[in-house]
């Protein structure tokens, strides 16, 4: 079976789970096509490429149109490689829906985060910022960055002010607590990175 | 957004009786204490009702003792929990918030009830 899933962020709600209110977030899976097998044989790795959403052929590049037309699939927008063992065999072609998590009990999700743009360290790193009141002139700067004369620099890896967000991260561990395999809908306990629409991907844990 | 919408739409309870802040109700809920499920009742005035959809909250408030310890609990309308919602009596009342209770005392304390006709 497959070991992952890409898809978009629908939202975050509430549900009823076991009689308990808990934060859901609503991620749409699949169905995703396997594009492209990656062996050991032949690129030194298993992997399998699997594509989401309907693409324009127009928009295509000519290498990637080339590819599509030579595994016989629906041009894909969005391409991912997923690992997986070298015993499974795949096929392109062939296609996975959020059945694959059916049995599963917690995912690894990567996405996008939300960019904020040059963010201070109030909100970046958490920091706690001083009173706002009672005649308090530091309120949301950084404080001292370093010593004086040794070491007479900043040290590497000071946290300080600057872009935001908009990167890369995953979040683990996250409890599945639904398959919709109707709607090809996940339900995940937590929060995902990114925003309403982003893409995600989804993996298996362990 | 819809969508999500339509999600939270399907886990409404289908039925929930009619009732409003004044009312006095007596609520049934499901507690769970180890293996053992028991059902609590607790009776008194809906002094608010909040929010909206899934979220829709209400809240009862009730004196015990001689009247004057007031005992406030806030139920999610739509938790599977809530077993069963009782009107014993409909109150009539000018807010929608009966908060102005809590400052009062014994028979002050207590809403008109209401002439159906």
């Amino acid at each position: 079976m497959l070991k992952g899933l890409i898809g978009r962020k629908l939202g975050m709600t509430q549900i009823y789970h076991e009689d308990t209110l808990i934060p859901v977030t609503v991620l749409e899976l699949g169905p995703c096509t396997v594009t492209a097998v990656r062996t050991p044989d032949r690129n030194g790795y298993s992997a399998v490429q699997v594509g989401y959403g309907a693409a324009k052929e127009k928009k295509l590049s000519k290498p990637l149109r080339g590819q599509f037309a030579k595994v016989g699939v629906e041009p894909r927008n969005w391409l991912v490689e997923l690992p997986c063992d070298a015993e499974d065999a795949y096929e392109a072609g062939q296609t996975f829906d959020v059945g694959i998590f059916a049995e599963v009990q917690s995912v690894d999700i990567s996405g996008r985060t939300k960019g904020r743009g040059f963010a201070g360290n109030v909100k970046r790193h958490g920091f706690a910022g001083g009173p706002k009141t009672h005649g308090s002139k530091f309120h949301r700067a950084p404080g001292s960055i370093g010593a004086c004369a040794w070491p007479s620099k900043v040290v590497k890896g000071k946290r300080m002010a600057g872009h935001f967000g908009d990167e890369n991260f995953t979040v683990r561990n996250l409890k599945v607590v639904r398959v919709d395999a109707e709607n090809n809908l996940l339900y995940v306990k937590g929060a995902v990175p990114g925003a309403k629409g982003g893409r995600i991907v989804v993996r298996v844990r362990g | 957004m819809q969508r999500i919408h339509r999600l939270e739409t399907d886990q409404l309870k289908d039925q929930v009786p009619e009732f409003s802040v004044g009312d006095t109700v007596e609520v049934s809920v499901k507690i769970s204490e180890g293996s053992k499920t028991r059902i609590q009742k607790f009776q008194g005035i809906v002094i608010a009702r909040k929010h909206g959809g899934l979220r829709e909250t209400f809240t009862v408030r009730r004196t015990t003792g001689t009247g004057n310890i007031g005992v406030e609990r806030i139920f999610p309308l739509h938790s599977p929990n809530l077993t069963d919602i009782k009107v014993l009596r409909f109150g009539d009342v000018k807010r929608a918030k009966l908060y102005y209770l809590r400052q009062k005392i014994g028979r002050a304390a207590r809403v008109k009830e209401k002439r159906l006709r």
